[in-house]
């Protein structure tokens, strides 16, 4: 029998083994290394790898993991262990596209917030994930360099728009991964790759460094394989940042505390509006089942109405492009990234490398938001869908007065086929309709397979109010650890 | 024909912040191009502003000067264009919630006083500098371009008027107190030159029949007092000009040529630009409660014209005076430094109105610039109360205290100007010019009374101007009255 590869532990196993120095920092970076030269080919997660210099990391590490341990001291969490960053957030030095021709070439001059939290805290980065081009979209297809693949079956998409990241963790071509989500963007791909991805609370983790779709929207959270390495992940990037003012001065937490505590007497509420109509059978039947396993586990659950849910999406789809028309304004052509050639003047010069550097959904968007925010359209465009943003806060906030927390389906559906969505914006759309309310509202959520239908996995969904991270991982780790869950991905091989 | 002509002047300030308005840069001037920048003021992807407190103290300093009323609750918003001087592709800026709303200007012109109403006063972050390269620097000829991104994100104060103004000397007269008012709250150095105070104008020449005329003309790139008054003088002629022929007027930007003294269009506005503010998402609002108001209140000085009325009224200077000494700040507390240890004010004044504005403008500089500090005047304005020097030799020890910062006395010893004040010693200098000169002596006795300054000029003239005035000619008088017996 083949001997147990090192991609398939967690993280906590490998910090297991890491402190009793079974293996060293380059057995586990050299094992990923490894997998991913098996996988990506073939899943085409990445973007752009730092194998080499990941494997230099580890041996510096495997150093310190020395030192300490001679002195006596723990292996600290996730020290050592591979992460994969998506690619829209600044990298010092390593290429950042965010999946745009119009950023081909670009190195960041400086790191973002979580990426000094992650080396801070000896993280390995093993690269840059494939994602929709500025994160527009919800199955990696449109990326400018190339779709990702579904590990669970290559003829579908990942979901996206952090489709490289969840694949890629899915896989075991890394142990950790971060994603952004602006509308569903980590809890998606998560759900259609069978693993973990939580967005925060807008606030909790630092954006400075993200390259901005939506503002107001935007959360960079992570992709893991099971709750504990999630907690472990979000100890390490969540927290204050003096360069983010919309980042909340909290006291730490460590949410690993909560992983302890069990879900007796919890009130669980099921979002009506997203079990309706559009949702496959196959994963209403899972929810309905993840139901009934919380109220096993001592959990009130019930079903609830958030009525204002049905405008969620209408609200999003001026408030994101709004948005965005304005923070993709910069790329010009003339500081970085791609600069049209021959052009006459500087006008021609924007609109020259504006045209060849978006693709057709950014240019989509970008349009969208415009047009939402010109004179005599503001008013009943941008600032009505602000006033039904309002109204979600508002409902959320009604209902989490009887309800600790909330749960609904990740996706409406399983993964869909590579190309069946991609000419029809309205449908691909829908894929975050069960996601996007979240964002809207900023509270923070969390996708967790909870089944499998023909060979694809599906997740579910749950929310809890702002900052209460603790709360959601305590729920999700108490479901994780009483459902049967095989992730395939890691045991499959693809070549032969 | 008669015209009615408003004018609404939009100034910007830069702010005498060490940093920048969003990022930690510095905002010191003069520095080789793109020195003092960083990824948030080069507006690079993913980067976030962050509000620099001392400029929305300065913000409210301003408004608060100019009698605004100053918002309980404001906050910023993105003014979207395209120009490369703008790297973000938007401006962080204010709309419809300033700092600042609804203030006033009390101008005088001939004694009048006019008001001029203020309507906001915002802060906002400036774009950087771009630079033409080739013989004009103009952008039509250039041969390439360039840009300076120091300047990008430097704090930018906008104060936009109301279109209140009637004439040149009106818009005059305002700038020329907003500027002094700036100056007294020590939140920009004003320096127009580097381009730290700019002025925007907006004019509207219409017949007064016509009531319902709109039309405005905007005019830039009046970067001095001179061109303001210039260009705002061409625009109203230009205006006038046209409507008389009975032609139509139309929305456009000028701008202001200091070569030809004339104005230029640079883009006919037919639909008003569309800038799609909205909230800046990456920033908080901001709640400026009474609290912050109160203590911001508690750093504003005593302003111009509230200083130059005590000034009269405590010193009982005449106009002309007042207006100089609080023409600035630091003009004024020299003054008033020199008013506390020297009882005389009127002579304090007469000395900084004459000599010292006089050097003061020969060599371009201000008062806190030169070496004069008030301990050397009041010191020489002693030296001649107790009559160690005359007025004419305290003028030669003015000019070289003007020009070493020496103290009087160190000067009058050094050069040996002491006045000659020994009634002996004058008397044999007196005896010496009367024997010498006794046609003259003739003619004084013969009534010719003017002769008498010969007589004083000639002491001067053996004593190098040091013998004591009042006691030459005391001494000479009874000398002469003596002889004609």
């Amino acid at each position: 029998m083949e001997k147990e590869r090192l991609f398939r532990l967690s993280a906590k196993k490998l910090t297991e083994l890491l402190s009793k120095r079974e293996i060293s920092n380059l057995d586990i970076v050299n094992d990923v290394v490894e997998r991913t030269q098996e996988v990506e080919p073939i899943v085409k997660s990445y973007i752009t790898t730092n194998m080499h210099g990941a494997i230099a990391s580890a041996k510096k590490i495997d150093k310190l993991i020395y030192k300490s341990i001679f002195k006596g001291n723990k292996v600290e969490p996730l020290m050592g262990i591979p992460i994969a960053i998506k690619d829209n957030i600044s990298t010092e030095g390593m290429h950042t596209t965010c999946g745009s021709k119009i950023l081909a070439g670009y190195r960041p001059i400086y790191n973002a917030t979580v990426i000094k939290n992650l080396k801070n805290s000896k993280i390995v980065i093993m690269g840059k994930t494939n994602m929709d081009e500025f994160a527009m979209g919800s199955s990696t297809e449109n990326s400018s360099f190339w779709s990702t693949h579904n590990p669970w079956n290559l003829s579908n998409v990942p979901g996206g728009s952090s489709g490289g990241s969840a694949a890629a963790v899915a896989v075991g071509e890394v142990i950790l991964a971060l994603g952004s989500d602006t509308g569903g963007s980590v809890r998606q791909p998560a759900s259609l790759c069978g693993v973990v991805g939580l967005k925060p609370t807008y606030g909790l983790v630092s954006r400075y460094g993200l390259i901005a779709f939506a503002s107001s929207l935007d959360q960079i959270g992570p992709i893991t394989r099971n709750v504990e390495d999630c907690a472990l992940l979000l100890n390490v990037i969540a927290g204050h940042d003096p360069l983010d003012s919309t980042s909340v001065l909290k006291e730490k937490e460590d949410y690993t505390e909560y992983l302890k505590q069990n879900i007796n007497g919890l009130k669980i509420g099921l979002i009506k509006e997203l079990m309706g109509k559009g949702i496959s059978n196959s994963v209403k039947d899972s929810v309905y089942k993840a139901m009934d396993l919380f109220s096993s586990l001592g959990a009130f659950c019930e079903e609830v109405s958030l009525p204002s849910l049905k405008f969620a999406l209408s609200a999003y789809y001026i408030i994101a492009p709004a948005e965005a028309s304005s923070n993709l304004a910069r790329y010009d052509g003339i500081r970085y990234g791609l600069r049209a050639k021959r052009v006459k003047s500087f006008r021609s010069m924007y609109r020259k490398t504006r045209s060849k550097g978006f693709g057709d959904e950014v240019k989509r968007r970008i349009m969208l938001g415009t047009y939402a925010l010109s004179r005599g359209y503001y008013e009943a465009y941008y600032l009505q869908a602000q006033k039904v943003r309002t109204l979600i806060i508002n409902d959320y906030k009604r209902v989490f007065r009887n309800f600790d927390v909330l749960i609904s389906p990740t996706t409406p559906t399983v993964a869909f086929k590579i190309g069946e969505r991609s000419e029809d914006p309205l449908t691909m759309y829908l894929s975050d309709a069960c996601t996007i309310p979240v964002n809207l509202a900023g509270i923070p959520a969390i996708s967790i397979p909870c089944g499998v239908d023909n060979g694809l996995p599906i997740g579910l969904q749950i929310m809890t109010p702002h900052f209460k991270e603790g709360l959601l991982i305590k729920t999700a780790y108490n479901f994780e650890k009483n459902f049967s869950f095989k992730l395939k991905p890691l045991y499959k091989k693809y070549r032969e | 024909m008669d015209f009615e002509i408003k004018i609404g002047l939009e100034t910007h300030v830069e702010l005498l912040t060490d940093s920048k308005m969003f990022c930690g840069c510095s905002t010191k001037f003069g520095s080789p191009p793109n020195t003092q920048t960083c990824p948030i003021c080069l507006g690079h992807p993913g980067t976030l502003p962050v509000i620099n407190k001392k400029a929305i103290n300065y913000t409210i300093k301003v408004a608060l000067a100019l009698n605004c009323k100053i918002a309980n609750f404001t906050q910023f918003h993105r003014k979207n264009y395209f120009y490369p001087d703008l790297p973000k592709g938007y401006q962080i800026s204010q709309y419809d919630l300033p700092v600042g709303l609804n203030g006033y200007l009390d101008i005088e012109l001939d004694g009048n006083k006019k008001r001029i109403r203020i309507s906001r006063v915002h802060i906002e972050e400036d774009t950087a500098k771009l630079i033409h390269f080739g013989k004009t620097g103009r952008i039509s000829e250039a041969v390439g371009s360039g840009l300076d991104f120091n300047r990008s994100g430097i704090p930018l104060l906008e104060i936009v008027s109301a279109p209140d103004i009637e004439n040149v000397e009106q818009a005059k007269a305002y700038v020329v107190l907003l500027k002094r008012i700036l100056e007294y709250l020590e939140i920009s150095d004003c320096n127009m030159e580097e381009g730290k105070f700019r002025i925007d104008t907006n004019i509207s020449v219409r017949k007064k029949e016509d009531i319902y005329s709109k039309v405005r003309t905007e005019l830039k790139n009046l970067n001095s007092f001179r061109f303001l008054e210039k260009g705002l003088s061409y625009e109203i002629k230009r205006q006038k000009e046209i409507l008389s022929k009975g032609q139509k007027l139309y929305m456009e930007t000028r701008h202001f040529d200091s070569e030809t003294m004339t104005t230029k269009p640079m883009r006919v506005k037919e639909v008003a630009e569309d800038y799609r503010y909205f909230p800046e998402p990456d920033l908080v609002p901001m709640i400026i409660d009474k609290k912050w108001v109160e203590e911001i209140k508690k750093t504003i000085p005593e302003l111009p014209y509230r200083r130059a009325k005590r000034i009269k009224e405590q010193y009982n200077l005449p106009n002309n005076d007042v207006q100089i000494i609080t023409s600035t700040k630091e003009m004024a507390d020299f003054f008033e430094f020199c008013a506390k240890t020297y009882p005389y004010p009127k002579k304090i004044s007469n000395w900084i109105t004459g000599d010292m504005l006089y050097y003061l403008n020969q060599e371009q500089i201000q008062i806190e610039e030169c070496k004069i500090k008030p301990q050397n005047l009041v010191e020489m304005l002693r030296m001649i109360d107790k009559g160690l020097i005359s007025g004419k030799i305290a003028k030669s020890v003015f000019k070289d205290m003007f020009k070493t910062g020496e103290m009087p006395e160190t000067i009058v010893r050094r050069k040996g100007l002491e006045q000659i004040s020994d009634v002996e010693k004058i008397s044999n200098i007196i005896d010496e010019v009367i024997n010498g000169n006794p046609d003259v002596v003739k003619q004084y006795l013969s009534g010719k009374e003017q002769v008498l300054a010969f007589f004083i000029g000639q002491v001067m003239k053996k004593t190098k101007g040091k013998a004591n005035p009042r006691i030459v000619n005391d001494i000479l008088k009874k000398k002469l009255k003596r002889m004609s017996f």
